[in-house]
């Protein structure tokens, strides 16, 4: 595989700015750190009511307790699947338009965009009822407007120029996209990918809550039923675990397709 | 040379490089009656001019002249120019930026849109005579300006073309820089004996480069000198001065002497 390794220009510059950078970044952990305990120490001596916020280190226990019987992985699966089905709609759907031109397609979908998408579940339960089927059409939803803008977007601020020089160079229309085009938009296609992923949480967040079977609004849902108050807590630390992790993918996506931005050697 | 009285209004509307006659032994461009509108500016009105094989025309003009528009035209970069355009099948673009793709390594850039299992070979060949055959692997970001405009001839010569089209090639350059990449020009044509049509406002590059300069003044081809030096030149060559003192006022600096 590729590893990467630094250009030698870019060595001096980059050097420096790291070493600065090391001791700063463990300041920012201490927060975040500090408000765990402060909750748990809270928790524990009774200043937060069990009922309403029990302390991290039960949510944790109860979070390895549905690790370990499976219940969290059949409703980990069953979101991930509507996620992905729903992300996958949602692309090619923008792929397909933009692919078709903009003249006749832009305009209406530039007045759609203003619409929430979650303000729609009234309409989307009329016409696809409350199963499945909704829940991947808000997903798809959700993640088409950010994916078709930016890419959009992308593709208009490509330099002209550098299209004229494929031309020159004698790349047919075909060739062009391939070699000019969608390279040149890939910086805000991740972009959109990045706000797509995160409003596909967020769909799903809104979508699994009415009349799911399973997923992990399903789980928060009937754990509030029951006041299970650490099931809920729990749910909501894996809802952010899925968003974090789908961006930190994202990024080291990122830095191998776009190495060229910052003059990295792939050796 | 023609002037723009000669325009007959039958050529306008025949464009298009598909069914003209090919070019004539010892012709590699002609150009007959190109006009281009913009709005209701007339930027070319019927110009006319021929650039023979292998020979190295420098196109001169003021700024806002119509060099780089003509230049465009002969290109097929511009749809909306009418006239007769005839070029050889295999012309390069060589533009005042480089216009590498910042995406692709140098040496897939000096690739780009060439077939066949000889193009690895090819463009290393081409980035060897530039002077840069150990940079194939940079990306474009990490070149000088010097060295990406090198590239960008690179991938100019790498097609073999018959004709050159270089539009200010060196303009965005530092003075040595420049005066190195009008040496390294010299020889290149020496070797590979192209012809060019290199569209530049500094009189002094024309005169080192160059077999014939044309004046584009008002749309058309307003005036031809040709520049009768022994290569390799030199700016202290004592042909210089007058020819440099004519072409000046030509383009309206007259230089006061």
């Amino acid at each position: 595989m590729t590893s990467v390794v630094e250009a030698p220009a870019a060595v001096e510059a980059a050097a420096a700015p790291v070493r600065v950078r090391g001791p700063r970044r463990w300041y920012r952990a201490v927060s975040p750190i500090a408000l765990v305990v402060g909750w748990e120490l809270a928790a524990r001596f009774g200043v937060l009511p069990p009922d309403k916020l029990p302390a991290p280190s039960e949510v944790l226990g109860t979070g390895w307790r549905l690790a370990a019987d499976g219940t969290l992985t059949v409703h980990l699966l069953d979101s991930l699947t509507r996620a992905a089905t729903g992300l996958a709609i949602g692309g090619t759907l923008a792929a397909a338009l933009l692919r078709i031109g903009d003249n006749t397609i832009d305009p209406p979908v530039q007045m759609a965009r203003m619409l929430p998408h979650l303000g729609l579940i009234p309409l989307l339960i009329i016409w696809v009822g409350i199963g499945e089927p909704l829940k991947i059409t808000l997903v798809a939803l959700g993640s088409f407007f950010p994916l078709y803008f930016n890419t959009y977007a992308g593709i208009r601020d490509i330099d002209q120029r550098l299209i004229e020089a494929a031309k020159t160079c004698g790349l047919g229309q075909w060739q062009r996209l391939r070699h000019v085009v969608l390279p040149g938009a890939l910086p805000s296609l991740f972009v959109g990918l990045r706000l797509a992923i995160g409003a596909a949480w967020l769909s799903l967040v809104v979508g699994e809550q009415v009349n799911a079977q399973s997923g992990i609004g399903f789980l928060m849902m009937e754990a509030r039923e029951f006041s299970q108050t650490d099931i809920v807590v729990f749910g909501l630390l894996v809802y952010a675990t899925l968003g974090l992790l789908s961006d930190v993918l994202i990024r080291i996506a990122e830095r191998k397709t776009l190495a060229w931005r910052r003059g990295l050697q792939a050796a | 040379m023609n002037e723009c009285t000669e325009r007959s209004e039958g050529r306008e509307g025949r464009e298009g490089r598909e069914g003209m006659p090919k070019v004539g032994q010892g012709v590699s461009v002609r150009v007959r009656g190109l006009r281009r509108i913009f709005g209701s500016t007339v930027v070319l009105d019927g110009a006319d001019l021929t650039v023979g094989r292998g020979e190295v025309v420098a196109l001169l003009g003021g700024s806002g002249s119509g060099k780089s528009t003509l230049l465009r035209a002969l290109a097929g970069l511009d749809a909306e120019a009418t006239g007769d355009i005839v070029v050889p099948d295999h012309y390069a673009v060589v533009c005042q930026e480089h216009r590498l793709l910042p995406w692709k390594r140098v040496i897939d850039n000096v690739k780009l849109g060439l077939t066949g299992a000889d193009a690895p070979r090819r463009a290393v060949e081409a980035l060897t005579e530039v002077g840069l055959g150990d940079r194939g692997r940079a990306w474009p970001v990490e070149l000088s300006g010097g060295q990406a405009q090198r590239v960008a001839v690179a991938r100019a010569l790498v097609r073999e073309p018959e004709l050159l089209l270089p539009d200010e090639p060196f303009g965005a350059l530092d003075a040595l820089t420049r005066l190195r990449m009008q040496q390294l020009f010299g020889r290149l044509r020496e070797r590979h004996g192209f012809a060019a049509l290199l569209v530049t406002h500094d009189v002094d590059e024309a005169l080192l480069l160059a077999d014939r300069a044309l004046v584009l003044e008002d749309g058309c081809i307003a005036d031809e000198i040709a520049i009768p030096l022994t290569h390799p030149r030199d700016q202290d060559d004592p042909g210089f001065g007058p020819l440099r003192r004519r072409l000046l006022v030509r383009l309206g600096v007259p230089t006061g002497r």
